[in-house]
């Protein structure tokens, strides 16, 4: 069975699906964070799909761009995770819901 | 043949690994989990001939990020729970249906229509690593420079958000000032 450039993006569809219902019910900050990776990741599969069956670099050149992005968003997040997390002690996502810092 | 086994096989592994990370209650379970999903992914990444792309996918992510998360984890109590606020459920699980597909279904429309055509299409007889070292280094020279700076300035804030005393200057502080300031950490450091 030939596996076309179809399978790909359904398979990045249900990655993002599972991405996104992580970044909604999800309480946890770090867990927020994790979710936000396999969004990423699910667009990085149909970027490298996309190259591959078209012929075309430009899909792999997009997903470099959002591995570097994601890397940047880690040590930003996580640095101000950790600032929340020292006044706070607490990394609850209702805390907050008050934009007061 | 052994494309459709693999491809089959490592969707399988990713979406499982995926469902774990989103539903456990464990954040070390869901880091463990995350990182087993990004080797998976760029198994995806090796059959489609990006071999360039799945080395820097293991290096970045299971490399980095996750050591990254690691290190972040420890300055929290991990062990303690985080109540998990239950919603409605099926509301969820239908908003990120609908927006997942709606979001494919974007960008399908031109593939679709067929007007995608190769920007960039690839030489004949150059290894992967090759090609994208071509493209990189002269159509997308200027993006890659932008994108190392803003690793730069990611870099910075990271460090001077998660390190000690980072709102005090010593360069805008006088002597007296300075000298205060390290008897007072000597204080700490006997007592």
């Amino acid at each position: 069975m030939e596996i076309g450039l179809n399978h790909y993006l359904v398979l990045s569809t249900i990655l993002f699906s599972i991405g996104l219902v992580g970044v909604m019910r999800r309480k946890n900050l770090l867990m927020l964070f994790f979710a936000t990776e396999i969004l990423l990741n699910s667009v990085n599969i149909s970027f490298a799909a996309i190259s591959h069956y078209y012929g075309d670099l430009t899909g792999q050149m997009f997903a470099f761009f959002v591995i570097a992005i994601a890397a940047s968003e880690v040590a930003v997040g996580l640095g101000l995770l950790i600032v929340w997390h020292k006044k706070h002690n607490s990394i609850d996502l209702d805390t907050m819901s008050m934009m007061r810092g | 043949m052994f494309e459709a086994i693999a491809f089959y096989l490592f969707a399988f592994l990713t979406i499982s690994m995926f469902y774990i990370t989103v539903t456990t209650s464990q954040a070390l379970y869901a880091l463990t989990a995350l990182a087993a999903g990004m080797i998976f992914i760029s198994a995806f990444f090796f059959i489609l001939g990006a071999d360039f792309l799945g080395a820097v996918q293991i290096v970045v992510y299971s490399g980095a990020v996750m050591a990254l998360y690691a290190f972040g984890m420890m300055f929290f109590d991990t062990t303690r729970e985080v109540k998990e606020k239950q919603g409605n459920k099926a509301i969820i699980f239908g908003l990120g249906t609908i927006s997942a597909v709606l979001i494919v279904l974007i960008f399908a429309a031109p593939l679709v229509s067929g007007n995608a055509e190769a920007l960039f299409p690839m030489t004949p007889g150059a290894g992967n690593t090759q090609e994208v070292g071509m493209v990189l280094f002269t159509k997308y020279l200027v993006p890659f420079e932008v994108a190392a700076v803003m690793l730069l300035v990611a870099m910075i804030s990271g460090i001077v958000l998660a390190g000690k005393k980072m709102d005090l200057s010593l360069t805008l502080m006088n002597e007296d000032e300075i000298r205060e300031m390290r008897r007072e950490e000597n204080k700490k450091v006997l007592s």
